[in-house]
């Protein structure tokens, strides 16, 4: 296979899901069955392509990049900007090869567990067009070479995921919850937006190879590091959107109201992956501060989150929290500068997580059944306090999904274990480093608690008794649709798959050899440590990280089974006793409430502050400045009827200025001999001037303040209030209006740029 | 005042009046017929212009599609309350200010402007050879997507205007 | 005096290109004012109308060229395609409010 068939390949991979959306989106009642047979045919046959492309990338080329360009868009030569083109562009290099299998591989078994799940639903054809939709603009994320088309794409997958939150959009928790997500993720995508816009200010071009290459070459925005850092965090904002870092994670779990595959496909192992895979595309452009402001982040994220999993009852919620938490491992993980680790731990977390939440849909779906059996419609489904005693009835489901919770939990045999292995490695030479200790602490400390929340749900729904026991006779097993992915996916959660030997304990092997860590291409003042130094430190705390992390896990799994298995702990009473904490835990650190207190209530605030100002500030000023006049000129407000001295006094002085001003003017502007009718002209002019100068001192103190301050004050206050009131008119939803607007607006531009 | 002077000036004042009478009359099917004035006036300033060949496609395709179709949609939409024919304005002040700055800008830019004027070609040649080629060369694809524009309006509009089925 | 009478005897670019601004003017305050739907769709012609004059006119005095024509033709096709869409959309409306009047339709302010 030449390179151009690969393109081609990969330019067909990513075209069929789109193909698919098309054909289901108009024609999907035409179909037998809704077409869900075709949905899923397509997604296995770009699946098929996809590992072609990885396998012909990883064995016949691979330490070439593969990628090809098309001019968009020519401005030509736009003045004042330079020679302006828009290049799309598709790359195939080994993160986008595997990254391409990842994705297709979770997304066609979903395809194929969503038949078993989704059946009867009222819109089943249209979920699996947007199931088609969200694989396209995923893969688009993953094939491009270009900042513009990963943008495009970033919004795209943006709006396939509320869509299918929403899917159930009469149920008003889903459809807030889609509203949430895409606003939320809105937040950070204004800040890769503006990330993209300082790159292309200074480089002029999208593709990731020319703008990396001319940071090579030293030429970096404004001249500066600091922008050149401001840069990469604002590009990784997009990140902290889409992979849900804190503080933007807030609606990854809400987002857990779509249906449950949707869940494991993009809301666990694909979209939110997309984050990372967009910090590693761009890693070797990150300065050394950037990725300590990730690695912070993904700390903070993962502890936060690892915490919050602990006190949730939901089996979605735990499991989407768990998400939250290993999404801030990978960040953590990459922005260490583990690179290979931090996608190693994508790759294998997006198999086990979304098995996972398969195996979790594949239990709400029996519990589902089980109830409606039982006509009970106000038992939560998802609710594991109304587990318990699955495994019997379940076997399947249980022993895969213990499966992946060892995984997850980083157990050795399993390929979860390799690669949070070389993350908790990467912490700890990352703390070697640069002495940031806490780094490490906390990834040690999730480590553990990872192991204890995931097995307290473990122990929950599967082992011990079963909350009520006819509910537990209906329970059947799901049908084969549904196990087979969970089976493929347990397979793919075991070490050998991702190394391709049989040495459990290193991570070494095919994917470790087609991920090196990057050069980084930013100036050496600014770097992170260079490879050599990297690997050299990295290498050195190698077999401290593997013991501690064992430790860690185990003391989880063994707390676990103290705690909800053998009970030698009572639960409830650490609650009760710790009944502050589980609060918190529970209401998830009140991020909602915060939000909902800063947000909203901010602007009701500085309005507020507003009005405070204006009536004490402001006021008080005049007001004061006023009375202070008066006291220094006449003593009293009342002094002024009644002749008192300082009256008296005050009118003889400014009486005696005014005429004197008044001769002055007159006398300085006349010239040298006068004739009579200059003289009368100019004689008038002074007594004029005297005479509004005495006024103006007469009025002065009485009335300026009455008059021009207060009056000054009020036509603030007035055109404030006058602004209000037009700016409210404005809204008058009449089309017209905003049309004439428009042009208004038009006007003034053309009045600028004349 | 040759001719060409006078029929420019006659096509100008009808053109301007007809227009003013779609604009402020009160009447809808007397704007509608104060259209047709004025697109036939539009037509003889192509004509004037030496632009034979787009005069008679605005007197085909303007006069003779749109406005029937612009009279359809006022009988269409009038027919059960007569009275409605007649129709206000709103917001009249704010749309005069509007748009007399537009005009006042646009005046302002024309009369300031130096245009590049080229000497007046004497010699009247036919225009639809000349314009049918550029049609099929420089202007190929905005032709062809002009094309699928139109298919897609006419099927967009036969949708839209559909009635409902009753479910 | 003289010059104004001359340029008055002289129609060229300038004269034609101040007669579509005033068109354009005329178009702009009827889909300002208009209450009626299809009122506002007139001013739209009007002012499309505009535009194509000042087309042809930069093509006959100022370019000699046929572009201006070529691209006027396209202006009456798309004022075509438009006014087919407008007055489907101007009947859909009817048949869901009853009115054409475009200030009465402001359900989305609520």
């Amino acid at each position: 296979m030449n390179p151009e068939t690969l393109l081609s390949l990969s330019l067909a991979t990513l075209l069929l899901p789109l193909a698919s959306f098309v054909i289901l989106i108009f024609f999907s009642r035409r179909f037998p069955r809704q077409g869900d047979w075709l949905g899923t045919a397509i997604a296995f046959t770009a699946l098929a392509t996809a590992l072609a492309i990885a396998i012909t990338k990883l064995t016949a080329f691979h330490d070439e990049v593969i990628q090809a360009n098309l001019p968009w868009v020519d401005f030509g030569n736009v003045p004042g900007v330079g020679p302006l083109t828009i290049q799309l562009g598709i790359m195939v290099d080994n993160l986008s090869a595997i990254m391409l299998v990842v994705v297709m591989i979770v997304s066609s078994l979903v395809h194929l567990f969503s038949i078993g799940y989704m059946q009867g639903d009222v819109r089943y054809g249209r979920y699996f067009a947007y199931l088609g939709i969200f694989t396209f603009s995923m893969l688009g994320i993953v094939l491009t070479n270009n900042f513009f088309m990963m943008y495009v794409s970033w919004e795209l997958v943006g709006l396939s995921s509320y869509l299918l939150i929403g899917h159930w959009f009469e149920k008003r928790s889903a459809s807030d919850a889609a509203k949430k997500a895409f606003i939320v993720n809105r937040v950070g995508d204004v800040g890769m937006f503006i990330g993209i816009l300082i790159l292309y200010a200074t480089y002029h071009t999208f593709t990731f190879d020319p703008i990396f290459a001319a940071i090579r070459a030293g030429q970096i925005p404004m001249g500066s590091e600091a922008w050149l850092t401001a840069a990469g965090i604002l590009v990784f904002c997009g990140a902290v959107g889409k992979s849900a870092q804190f503080p933007l994670h807030v609606w990854l779990p809400d987002a857990m109201e779509g249906p449950t595959p949707v869940s494991a496909l993009i809301h666990a192992a694909t979209m939110v992956a997309a984050g990372v895979y967009l910090v590693t595309r761009t890693f070797a452009m990150l300065t050394a501060d950037a990725l300590m402001f990730i690695a912070y982040i993904g700390a903070a994220t993962a502890f936060i989150a690892a915490t919050i999993a602990i006190a949730q009852n939901d089996i979605k919620k735990v499991l989407a929290y768990s998400t939250v938490s290993q999404l801030g491992y990978m960040v953590m993980g990459l922005g260490v500068g583990a690179y290979t680790a931090g996608f190693f731990h994508l790759s294998t977390h997006a198999m086990f997580k979304a098995g996972l939440f398969l195996g979790s849909g594949s239990v709400i779906h029996a519990m589902h059944h089980a109830l409606h059996h039982a006509h009970d419609h106000h038992t939560d489904p998802q609710d594991i306090r109304n587990m318990g005693g699955l495994r019997t009835k379940m076997p399947v489901t249980f022993w895969t999904f213990l499966i992946y919770t060892l995984a997850i939990s980083g157990i050795p045999l399993t390929s979860g274990f390799l690669s949070k292995d070389e993350i908790l490695a990467g912490t700890l030479a990352f703390g070697d480093l640069t002495g940031h200790a806490i780094i490490p602490i906390v990834a040690f400390f999730v480590a553990g608690l990872t192991a204890f929340y995931m097995f307290r749900l473990v122990i929950l729904t599967f082992f011990g008794k079963p909350a009520d026991e006819h509910r537990l006779a209906a329970i059947h097993e799901s049908p084969k649709v549904m196990t087979v992915p969970l089976i493929v996916f347990a397979a793919l959660s075991v070490f050998a798959v991702w190394t391709g030997s049989f040495n459990p304990f290193s991570a070494e092997g095919w994917f470790t050899e087609a991920m090196p860590r990057p050069e980084t291409v930013v100036p050496a003042s600014a770097a992170a440590a260079t490879n050599e130094v990297w690997a050299e430190t990295s290498h050195h705390v190698h077999g401290p990280a593997m013991v501690l992390s064992l430790i860690m896990a185990s003391t989880g799994i063994v707390l676990a089974f103290v705690v909800f298995y053998w009970k030698r702990i009572n639960a409830d009473a650490v609650v009760a006793r710790l009944k502050p904490l589980h609060t918190f835990l529970v209401n998830k650190w009140y991020f909602d409430e915060l939000y909902d207190a800063t947000v909203i209530n901010g602007t009701l605030a500085v309005t507020r502050a507003y009005r405070w100002f204006d009536e004490t500030v402001v006021d008080g000023i005049v007001n004061g400045v006023a009375r202070w006049t008066m006291g220094v000129t006449l003593g009293k407000n009342d002094a002024w009827e009644g002749g008192t001295f300082g009256s008296i006094a005050y009118l003889l002085v400014t009486g005696l200025v005014s005429v004197y001003a008044g001769w002055v003017l007159a006398s300085s502007l006349a010239p040298a001999d006068p004739t009579f009718g200059q003289l009368l002209w100019y004689g008038l002019l002074g007594l004029g001037t005297a005479g509004l100068s005495f006024f103006m001192f007469y009025v002065g103190v009485g009335g300026f303040d009455n008059t021009i301050v207060d009056g000054l004050v009020n036509l603030v206050a007035t055109f404030a209030g006058f602004t209000g009131i037009v700016t409210r008119r404005i809204q008058t939803g009449k089309v017209q209006t905003y049309l004439a607007f428009v042009l208004l607006g038009v006007m003034v531009f053309f009045l600028w740029f004349n | 005042m040759d001719l060409y002077t006078i029929s420019f000036y006659m096509f100008a004042v009808l053109l301007l009046g007809s227009a003013i009478v779609v604009v402020f009359s009160r009447n809808i099917v007397r704007a509608a017929f104060a259209l047709m004035i004025t697109l036939l006036s539009i037509a003889a300033f192509y004509v004037l212009m030496m632009a034979d060949f787009v005069g008679i496609v605005q007197l085909l395709l303007y006069v003779g599609g749109i406005l029937v179709l612009i009279l359809f949609g006022v009988m269409l939409t009038n027919r059960q309350i007569s009275v409605d024919i007649r129709e206000g304005a709103i917001q009249t002040i704010p749309a005069v200010i509007v748009t007399s700055t537009i005009g006042g800008i646009l005046a302002g830019a024309i009369w300031s402007t130096a245009w590049p004027m080229r000497e007046a070609a004497r010699s009247v040649a036919a225009t639809a050879p000349v314009i049918g080629e550029m049609f099929l060369t420089t202007y190929l694809l905005p032709f062809e997507v002009a094309s699928v524009l139109l298919l897609v309006a006419l099927v967009g509009a036969a949708l839209i205007a559909r009635r409902e089925r009753k479910s | 005096m003289n010059d104004i009478l001359v340029w008055f005897q002289n129609p060229g670019l300038t004269h034609v290109l101040l007669i579509s601004a005033a068109l354009f003017m005329l178009g702009t305050y009827a889909i300002l004012t208009r209450r009626n739907a299809i009122m506002v769709l007139m001013g739209i012609e009007l002012v499309l109308n505009a535009a194509g004059l000042n087309f042809v006119a930069f093509g006959r005095y100022a370019v000699g060229t046929f572009d201006g024509q070529v691209i006027t033709l396209f202006i009456i096709v798309l004022a075509a395609a438009e006014a087919a869409i407008a007055l489907a959309i101007v009947l859909n409306i009817y048949q869901n409010f009853h009115t054409v009047n475009v200030d009465e339709i402001n359900r989305l302010k609520d």
